[in-house]
């Protein structure tokens, strides 16, 4: 074990230098395309960094046992996760630390990298040191600093994420051969990690042509669209819209049921997150150099997403993602953009987003009593059917008690409606 | 002819229906499946290939219902989702219908079949369906057609919480000890499963027009249906077949023809998957099992026959929620009589009997002294003149010290509370209470066992040697439910589900009540005790989480009894007799029961009067001692009580030249309303508040609800704001804050983001707000900074009120600011007055802490009041929060103005000898799941006791008493170490 060292003001557990050259660093499974990705460029820079990808009903049971159990289902999963891996035997304890990210915002997930502390030290095992991952400069530590260089990369790794996930989620259900698109995009985070680890693909000109590249290979997979398939598409908090884990597989379960399925993807978050800054000085007023910064990461993103709409929208099999600010122009007197808490504004603009597109049969995650779902989530459920008939949502709680036949019923209930309105299209047609 | 066959599984019975090609039944049937489903559907299919249908080898078949999903998968049956199949069946044969109440034996459905097809079903909640009806029957100790029978002649309503069958239970049970009259409750019990079905499902739509009852509570119980008619204002039609809908619906969409025998025959084979997680056996072997018996037979106190019982004798009486129990002891603390008997009700009767056959049996009995505990210890001390009453924890620690003079921790699980305590120096510290849950106790095995078909005892024993116990987790009886059918669904035994929920009480114990992590936090000398425990499989299952050995006490049912002998024998002074009821004047003894509102106070509590014999009255009830001795409650000390009445001063009396404006007083208004009051007196707007929270004022918001998950005050906004459009007002102001006021003592200043943003939520859910065209002014303003705040101010009131000026505004807003600080500087002078007089007299001192809005009688349910009448000092979080100086370190990110000063206020009274803090907590809270442990840790590195009350639409303080009174003694008694215990 490496020297503890703590902060001289909160006394916080450091992870230091020394503790970067041989320590591991564990991290939590959220949207796997994403994620898979980013772990291998973290450790191309010098981070010893490995994504968990275990399973099972321990991970919950790890995570009750020392989150305090009201406490939102999200925590409990990751932080159980990590926890279970510590425990498992397969790392040395004296060797191991831990990440999580952190968002800094009005919900109680910016604590959760206070209840892993206090769950590691619950769990006897305070000497291991946790790194906040967040974009709002908490929680600094020695052995750990996000260069732009590392922001850049990152902000690419998102964006291929999102790309493939978005074609592979409307390649997948049409394939000839099975396992083709599962091929395709393995073969494209390979790609990608190669590229990004020799400094390579993340310069904007490179993402534009890598994108368009990634979409004529979709293009050119062997697919039967002569099926009209109930189009389903998924929001939620974001952990268990994107998390197997957290939502029961749920992706998985849509597929079976015959769906093509729709997730928004998480450069949209990324984009609201950093809109809420510049929101927030148009509401209460604040500094002018804080929006200056803020305006430039912006604006450096939506290019990035242009990028992103383009390469897709070139194909009209293809339906690409709404401009994030389309998207936010769709919520305008439906809810306020100062609610910025957790998903905030921006889980109903997607919900709007997705009818918009065509995905009418929505599927609503989120963690039991997740207090901005309340408001953002079913709280404007109502205002949406209202003035959009054709919508059909289904809204569903995501908790350790709550027992996937309930979930799955519910979602079937929504799935036959979605079937009629499907089956009444096609007698339209 | 052709015949289609529609089944629907459903999580209690299974329904079988037959229809000819012009859709008339000409067969069905209605079983319980006792969860045996495949094995039923087999029966069933049997029946039909044998009687009904005649030879025919391919018939077209569907099934249905959310236990029918599996085996449908498995065995290639048609699957039709059960609410679509209602649909269906709805849409032919009652096409006129608008909307569809279906309740099931776990389900609550609602579907709005006019303007846009809706579908809702209860989700994670199963209060307000069948079972939640069994449950309350089963509590009541009649049948379900009897407590029809009996509603039909119920006099009054009484509020009892819906959202879980738990709730409920804490509402009914003290009713029913208080003497409350079971038709009453009956009725009272149905009108919860309206509001519970209309508050969960209808999520803001209005239910009208022609509605349609459809599944078996409704079908069965006309009162009920009576119930719905009278809430919603409509004549629901419970139709011809109203039981097989789902059936005939599946029925209506079968369209493959599928083949009888092989279906059977997959039927028959369909068994089990064994695709569930378990967990080792409880018991490997026999000779485990008695090693583990012999152990626990040595805790033993001596029990003689009663005949046997010479000298003074020393009775105690345990009145439980579910359960009453005796004790009678000599000197020598030996046991001579026993008694335990499950308590249906009142238990008045009860005891009377157990006294006469005491009386009957042991003629000469001296009794020396008696006392009560329990639910009923009010009722009983009073009827049958018992010398003391004490508080149930204590009892069981007297009980527990008798087998383990050092025990650490102790735990009582009985059928409904589990009772928990650990004891540091020789006094109660920690006191844990299921409030919210009862998952963690007896009533929950005995749901599942009489689902099965067993009793308790035989369904606890089969699972001593189950090979996989299912690995159910820790969670709500209403979840377990689910989890059971699923375990079921994937091939677990009766003897893996027995072993399982043994495994689950137990984990609900620990991880849900306590919330314990590892044995060591608990303390390695355990005491176990109460009836759950005489489950050996449960107390093995506890053993094994523990990974230690515990001692469990040959009487452990029947402790709290044996504590209050022990108790009446500690307290009795020699030369005095005991009060208890002699032999002669038991012969005399009635009772009798009449109830009343009291009208003394805005809680306007429900009272039962009970009078005896000899004209002496008890009242039952009553939050306060006001009802009682009609003096007025001495609320100097009360600072809940000043707060309350300061804000009242602050309704304004400006003629509001500008015109009016209403705002809700709920959530973040209560703490601003002298800043928006002055603000808006200053511009010469007049400033029309919603009045104080009732009940009537939640219902009457409750249907526009669209989360039936979030908290009771966030509910509650929904009844203020359409108040405000009833009583006329024209324009309402409600703004959305992220931030709050800036205190300096966090890391940020936030709102949560239900009381941040709930105004939108009323916005888009409250529909008045547009028929009657008010103009709902929700501005995002931002307090915290308050250089921008007047310009911001001014830019999003402009529109509303057009002839405003900067300038004013800024005036105003300056005014407002100083009436903001002038409301808290007031507070925190009359909150030192309260702490310097209390010093004075020698009283504890509490900090009642919580939210701003818990200052709302209706969310608070009186609480403070009830405090007060204990003789203590009451102040808030926000007296003693600004008295600690510099920032402190917290480990958390502390970032809510509103929670932060829970932090500061805890930090604050470490180092006060006499005070001390109560957490108040409202269900749902998700961010209190977060300050609960930080506030407990602070409290607890310095030796405090951390006391945390949930509250809800609750409203009977019953388990909040026994934790005051539990808290109060153990506070004396660490004062006190040596003297005897003084119980309130």
């Amino acid at each position: 074990m490496e020297k503890l060292k703590y902060d001289k003001k909160t006394g916080r557990l450091l992870f230091t230098k020394q503790m970067r050259r041989d320590y591991t660093i564990l991290f939590p499974m959220m949207a796997p395309i994403h994620f898979e990705i980013l772990g291998k460029v973290f450790k191309k820079l010098g981070y010893n960094c490995e994504l968990l990808e275990t399973n099972g009903p321990e991970i919950a049971q790890t995570g009750l046992k020392y989150v305090h159990n009201d406490t939102c289902y999200p925590a409990i999963l990751s932080i159980g996760q990590l926890i279970n891996a510590v425990q498992s035997g397969r790392y040395d304890v004296n060797k191991v630390a831990l990440m999580i990210t952190q968002t800094g915002g009005g919900c109680r997930a910016s604590n959760y990298i206070h209840l892993l502390r206090k769950g590691l030290k619950k769990a006897g095992l305070e000497q291991i040191p946790v790194i906040s991952l967040n974009l709002s400069g908490m929680e600094k530590n020695p052995g750990f600093k996000l260069t732009v260089g590392m922001i850049r990369r990152a902000v690419a790794g998102v964006i291929y994420g999102d790309s493939l996930m978005c074609l592979r989620n409307q390649c997948r259900p049409y394939e000839i051969n099975d396992g083709d698109t599962d091929r395709l995009v393995k073969k494209w985070q390979d790609e990608i990690v190669s590229m990004l680890n020799q400094s390579k693909g993340y310069k904007l000109k490179e993402i534009k042509e890598n994108l368009i590249k990634i979409a004529d290979d979709f293009h050119s997979l062997e697919v039967d669209r002569s099926e009209k398939k109930v189009k389903v598409g998924v929001v939620g908090e974001i952990y268990v819209k994107y998390a197997a884990l957290g939502n029961n597989n749920l992706e998985k379960f849509l597929e079976e049921e015959n769906c093509e399925v729709n997730l928004p993807g998480i450069l949209g978050f990324v984009l609201f997150k950093i809109d809420n800054r510049l929101e927030d000085i148009k509401l209460y007023g604040g500094s002018k150099i804080k929006r200056k910064v803020c305006q430039i990461l912006m604006d450096y993103c939506l290019k990035v997403e242009d990028a992103l709409v383009t390469s897709i929208s070139r194909y009209d099999e293809f339906v690409a993602p709404s401009r994030y600010y389309h998207t936010k122009s769709l919520v305008d007197g439906v809810i306020g953009y100062g609610t910025k808490m957790g998903e905030g504004w921006l889980l109903t603009a997607e919900m709007l987003e997705l009818v918009e597109s065509g995905y009418h049969n929505i599927v609503c995650t989120q963690p039991f009593g997740c207090l901005p779902n309340h408001i953002a989530g079913k709280g404007m459920i109502r205002k949406i059917v209202e003035t959009n008939p054709k919508a059909n949502i289904v809204a569903v709680d995501y908790d350790a008690g709550a027992p996937k036949v309930n979930q799955e019923n519910r979602i079937k209930l929504m799935l036959s409606i979605a079937r009629e309105n499907l089956e009444k299209e096609k007698v339209n047609i | 002819m052709e015949l289609r066959v529609g089944l629907d599984i459903g999580s209690t019975t299974i329904k079988c229906v037959v229809i000819d090609e012009n859709n008339e039944i000409i067969y069905s049937s209605y079983e319980r499946h006792l969860s045996k489903i495949s094995e039923k559907i087999a029966e069933v299919l049997k029946i039909l290939k044998k009687d009904v249908l005649n030879g025919i080898e391919n018939v077209k078949i569907s099934l249905s219902g959310s236990a029918g999903m599996g085996i449908a998968e498995n065995c290639g049956f048609p699957f039709v989702q059960e609410v679509y199949a209602t649909r269906i069946a709805a849409k032919l044969f009652n096409p006129e219908t608008d909307a569809i109440i279906e309740l099931g034996g776990e389900d609550a459905k609602i579907l709005f079949l006019n303007n846009g097809v809706e579908v809702r079903m209860n989700g994670s909640c199963a209060g307000g369906t069948g079972a939640f009806i069994d449950q309350m029957a089963s509590l009541l100790n009649v049948s379900i057609d009897e407590m029809n029978e009996l509603a039909k002649n119920h006099e009054k309503i009484y509020t009892i919480a819906s959202r879980c069958g738990v709730f409920a239970k804490t509402d009914i049970q003290p009713l029913l000890n208080q003497g409350g009259r079971k038709s009453d409750i009956s009725a009272s019990i149905f009108y919860a499963v309206v509001n519970q079905t209309i508050a969960g499902l209808a999520q803001g739509r209005e239910i009208s027009g022609n509605v349609l009852y459809l599944g078996g509570p409704l079908t069965f119980i006309s009162e009920l249906r009576a119930a719905f008619d009278d809430v919603l204002k409509t004549k629901g039609t419970c139709p011809k077949n109203s039981l097989y809908y789902v059936s005939l619906g599946a029925a209506l969409a079968s369209d493959k023809l599928i083949n009888l025998d092989t279906l059977l025959e997959k039927v028959s084979n369909y068994s089990h998957l064994g695709n569930f997680a378990f967990r080792p056996p409880l018991f490997n072997n026999e000779e485990e099992y008695l090693a583990f018996k012999k152990r626990h037979d040595q805790a033993q106190v001596a029990i003689y026959p009663f005949e046997k019982l010479q000298g003074p004798a020393y009775l105690g009486i345990d009145a439980g929620s579910t359960t009453l129990k005796c004790v009678v002891m000599d000197e020598k603390k030996n046991i001579y009589y026993t008694k335990y008997m499950s308590n249906s009700g009142n238990p008045v009767p009860l005891v009377k009997d157990l006294l006469q056959e005491i009386y009957e049996l042991k003629p000469d009995i001296q009794i020396k002294a008696s006392a009560v505990t329990g639910y009923g210890e009010d009722i009983i001390k009073n009827a049958f003149k018992v010398d003391f009453g004490i508080v149930e924890t204590i009892a069981h620690f007297m009980a527990a010290k008798k087998f383990m003079p050092e025990v650490e921790f102790v735990i009582d699980i009985g059928g409904q509370d589990i009772k928990c305590f650990k004891i540091h120096n020789g006094t109660i510290d920690n006191i844990f209470l299921n409030e919210a849950c009862s998952s963690g106790c007896g009533s929950f095995l005995q749901t599942f066992a009489s689902a099965l078909g067993y009793d308790i005892a035989s369904f606890s024993k089969l699972g001593l040697f189950a090979k996989r116990p299912v690995n159910l987790g820790s969670r709500c009886t209403v979840f377990m439910n689910s989890a059971v059918k699923q375990a079921q669904k994937d091939g677990a035994s009766i003897e893996d589900i027995s072993a399982g929920l043994s495994l689950s009480v137990v984990k609900n114990a620990l991880y849900k009540v306590i919330r314990a992590s590892s044995p060591e936090e608990l303390g390695k000398k355990v005491v176990v005790q109460g009836g759950t425990f005489l489950n050996d499989a449960v107390l093995r299952a506890f053993e094994l989480e523990m990974g230690i050995e515990v001692v469990r006490p040959n009487i452990s049912g029947l402790m709290g009894a044996y504590g209050a002998a022990l108790y009446a024998q500690l307290m009795c002074e020699n030369n005095k007799e005991s009060t208890l009821i002699s032999a002669e004047e038991l012969e005399q003894f009635t009772h009798k029961i009449q109830v009343t509102n009291c009208g003394l106070c805005e809680n306007h509590c429900r009272l039962t009067i009970n009078i005896f014999n000899d004209g002496r009255r008890f009242i039952g009830g009553n939050r306060c001692e006001r009802p009682i001795t009609k003096k007025v409650v001495d609320n100097e000390l009360n600072i809940y009580s000043y707060k309350l009445n300061l804000l009242q001063s602050y309704r304004d009396d400006t003629k509001g030249k500008r015109g009016e404006i209403g705002i809700p007083l709920g959530l973040n208004m209560f703490e601003l309303l002298p800043f928006w009051t002055v603000l808006f007196n200053s511009l010469d707007i007049k400033v029309i508040y919603s009045p104080l929270s009732s009940r009537k004022l939640y219902l009457y918001g409750q249907t526009t609800i669209p989360s039936d998950t979030v908290c009771f005050p966030a509910k509650l906004m929904h009844g203020h704001i359409r108040e405000l459009i009833r009583m006329g007002v024209k324009k309402i102001f409600y703004p959305c804050m992220s931030y709050n006021i800036d205190e300096k003592k966090g890391d940020n200043h936030y709102n949560c983001p239900v009381v941040a943003y709930y105004s939108e939520v009323i916005n888009n859910n409250i529909k008045d707000l547009k028929k009657e065209n008010i103009d709902f002014i929700k501005p995002y303003l931002g307090i915290h900074r308050h250089k921008d705040f007047a310009s911001k101010f001014y830019e999003n009131m402009k529109p509303h009120f057009p002839d405003l000026e900067l300038k004013e505004v800024q005036e105003a807003v300056k005014n407002a600011y100083k009436a903001y600080d002038d409301y808290l500087s007031k507070i925190r002078i009359k909150g030192d007055e309260i702490i310097l007089r209390a010093r004075e007299k020698g009283k504890q001192i509490l900090v009642l802490a919580g939210r701003p809005y818990h200052l709302d009688p209706e969310i608070n349910h009186g609480i403070d009041k009830m405090l007060s009448s204990f003789d203590v000092a009451i102040i808030s979080e926000d007296v003693v929060s600004n008295k600690v100086k510099n920032k402190i370190n917290v480990h958390v990110l502390n970032q809510w103005t509103y929670h932060s000063r829970l932090y500061y206020a805890a930090s604050y009274i470490r180092n006060q000898k006499d005070m001390n803090l109560i957490q108040l907590v409202s269900f749902g809270c998700g961010v209190d799941a977060i300050t609960t442990d930080e506030v407990r840790d602070i409290l607890e590195k310095a030796n405090k006791i951390y006391t945390q009350i949930k509250i809800d639409e609750i409203t009977n303080l019953g388990a909040v008493k026994i934790r005051i009174r539990s808290l109060l003694s153990a506070l004396e008694r660490k004062e006190n170490q040596n003297g005897k215990i003084k119980v309130r």
